[in-house]
């Protein structure tokens, strides 16, 4: 097999988006509060990714700093969020999003 | 002879490879510790190839904070409630027949626009771009991004404080 | 082509060195809290059960892997190589003397030199954590699990206190790289070091530092996750052989790695406390001085009946150990420049591990709720006001 020689930034983009479209899958198909979190978490590393490839190509570092940004809102969110999850298990006994339906109809 | 393959080449398929698989092991494991540890997986091979992009203070951050913090506390979470694997799910036919095939055609779109609306995108060179060390990166979070670092800052302690009021059990 | 080969030099010295470290390390904590609760320690393999680490590798390698029903076998079997190897990587990044010449090759005593060794360092001791709450996790037992959710819970809390307390001094050292962290403490008297700088602000660090790596190598006061006589044996109960040899390497690398970390940033890594042209011959006088004590009391008045020849063969070795570095420090400034900094750093190491021991056999366990106050309501505010204040401190007078 032929390798190229260098590996162009889009590349990077492409991988990015790739990662991305498992994160949105995941989150459609699992059923676990806590693996639908995890995948929101697949698509915001899949976003930093292309942060971090546009950095490269502009030369710039700003790329990079949103990335920092995402990460520390990312903290946040996943400290919040588990403590909601660890709520409703509390108070359900079930991790499963289908249970979690009181205000369906 | 056999040529040496270019070693920025061989790195990024390696490590895209791996991140694809560990990224479908997220998806699809049964377990949520399983699926956990393969998003660690994902986050170790985006350190990897943040540090081919030159930002190495990034990649150290995204260990300390994504791998070594925030899924410690979802390993942490999962383990404490130790709910078992997930139960087979109801067929979702909506979801298979239309979700996933429309996900895939979104990723070609994307994928065609990447290509053929950025062709001659500068090739990655580990070492040619060293600006995202931790010296430059400090300088322009605490100069130009000085309000979104604050205001980032209240939003982790008000985060904090959330999480304390809501994962406290009631006294009864 | 040189480069390669001498890195690959450094690399089999390093490792050899590092793997022997720790077989005696647990030879010596043995011998120490012996000899702290009036015991002889390891005695039958060997003079002085010199040979115990070699019986022990051979005895754990020999016995069954024993994996137990209901467990999930891909990651029981992962945990411990998880731990091990993460434990094992972070020696790369130590600096262990300065640069050196030798046979025409100029090169640093220490395998990679990263512009961001702090981080990395950090970066290892935050996922190690896996290891641990995996193996717990997988051995479907109560009492493991119970370890790895203590595990992982007191690694978060006490790695905030941790790399605060590592920030510190990073404000004064200005750089990440532990190379020229330690350069810059160099060049004088002690209280060059970082440790001892912005008295008594660092200092401060220093202990809390130190506290954050007890409880992050899981040793006492700190090993709620292995609690034996709460929780059998904690999170690897369920572990046997090399798996479980596995768990217990990490845990002493994990604790060299943390003492030479302490040791390159807050005291001063391979510098000697005073001047060179007189540290250089402290190595000798207290090798001399061991070897006469040894001597002595082998030749004079031996405890027992096997002291009578192994006191006075460990006193000649040490006179001769004294004389290599009488050598070194005089005549052959080839040795001295590996000898001399290398005999200050490992010193230092050797000196915190003896703390890390003889703490283990002086204090009792905290409970779990002690623990968890401990860190959150003391440890961090102490570290938080040491950061602050230091940081006005190089402002002002920076």
């Amino acid at each position: 097999m032929m390798l190229p020689n260098a590996v162009p930034v889009s590349w990077y983009l492409i991988l990015s988006a790739i990662l991305f479209s498992m994160g949105v899958a995941g989150f459609l198909i699992r059923r676990n509060i806590i693996t639908v979190f995890m995948c929101i978490e697949l698509m915001l590393n899949a976003v930093n990714l292309s942060f971090v490839a546009f950095s490269y190509e502009l030369k710039k570092i700003d790329g990079q700093l949103f990335t920092f940004f995402v990460m520390v809102v990312a903290a946040a969110e996943a400290a919040v969020g588990l403590a909601i999850i660890l709520t409703v298990f509390r108070h359900r006994m079930s991790l499963e999003i289908d249970d979690v339906s009181s205000l369906k109809n | 002879m056999i040529p040496m393959p270019n070693l920025d080449v061989l790195g990024f398929l390696v490590l895209a490879t791996f991140a694809v698989l560990c990224g479908l092991s997220v998806i699809l494991q049964k377990h949520a510790v399983a699926s956990a540890l393969s998003l660690v997986g994902v986050m170790g091979s985006l350190a990897v190839l943040y540090l081919m992009l030159g930002a190495e203070f990034l990649a150290a951050v995204q260990m300390i904070v994504y791998a070594g913090a925030i899924m410690v506390l979802f390993v942490f979470v999962i383990m404490l409630l130790n709910s078992g694997s997930e139960r087979p799910a109801k067929a979702r036919y909506f979801a298979y027949l239309v979700g996933i095939p429309s996900l895939l055609a979104f990723l070609g779109v994307i994928s065609f626009f990447i290509l053929k609306e950025l062709p001659n995108t500068s090739s990655v060179q580990f070492g040619a771009f060293t600006q995202g060390g931790p010296a430059p990166v400090g300088r322009l979070l605490f100069t130009q991004y000085l309000l979104p670092f604050e205001v980032t800052s209240l939003l982790v302690l008000i985060a904090i404080i959330g999480a304390m009021v809501l994962a406290k059990k009631e006294i009864d | 082509m040189d480069f390669f080969l001498v890195s690959l030099i450094k690399i089999v010295v390093v490792f050899g060195a590092f793997m022997t470290t720790l077989a005696y390390l647990q030879w010596v904590e043995r011998k120490v809290l012996a000899h702290i609760q009036l015991r002889l320690g390891p005695q039958r393999v060997g003079p002085h059960g010199l040979l115990q680490p070699l019986a022990d590798v051979i005895k754990l390698a020999t016995k069954e892997g024993l994996i137990p029903a209901n467990v999930n076998t891909f990651f029981y079997i992962l945990a411990p190589f998880l731990a091990v190897s993460l434990a094992l990587i972070s020696i790369a990044v130590i600096p262990f003397g300065p640069e050196i010449e030798l046979f025409g090759v100029r090169t640093n005593l220490e395998l990679t030199s990263l512009n961001i060794g702090v981080l990395l360092i950090l970066a290892i001791s935050s996922v190690g954590v896996y290891g641990i709450a995996l193996g717990g996790w997988a051995s479907n037992n109560k009492y493991s699990l119970m370890g790895g959710l203590r595990s992982s819970a007191q690694m978060i809390s006490y790695e905030l206190p941790m790399t605060i307390a590592l920030a510190t001094p990073l404000l004064v050292l200005n750089t990440l790289d532990l190379r020229q962290i330690a350069e810059r403490q160099g060049g004088g008297w002690f209280w060059n070091w970082t440790a001892f700088s912005y008295p008594p602000l660092l200092f401060i660090a220093f202990i809390v530092f130190l506290i954050s790596a007890f409880a992050e190598t899981n040793r006492v006061p700190f090993d709620l996750p292995e609690a034996e006589n709460e929780l059998v044996a904690g999170f690897h109960t369920e572990y046997s052989s090399l798996a479980f040899a596995g768990f217990f390497m990490a845990e002493y690398a994990n604790m060299v790695t943390i003492t030479c970390v302490s040791t390159t940033i807050f005291l001063g890594g391979w510098h000697p406390p005073f001047p060179a042209p007189y540290s250089n011959f402290v190595p000798t006088a207290l090798f001399w001085f061991f070897g006469g004590v040894l001597l002595f009391h082998g030749l004079t008045q031996p405890a027992r009946r096997w002291d009578r020849f192994t006191f006075p063969a460990f006193g000649v070795i040490s006179l001769g150990l004294g004389a290599i570095f009488l050598l070194a420090a005089t005549v052959l400034p080839i040795i001295g420049q590996i000898l001399l900094p290398v005999f200050w750093f490992v010193a230092k190491v050797g000196l915190l591990l003896f703390l890390f021991i003889w703490v283990r056999g002086t204090l009792p366990r905290f409970r779990y709720d002690q623990l968890m106050r401990f860190t959150w309501t003391f440890l961090f505010p102490v570290a938080l006001g040491c950061l602050l204040l230091t940081g006005l401190g190089v402002a002002l007078f920076g």
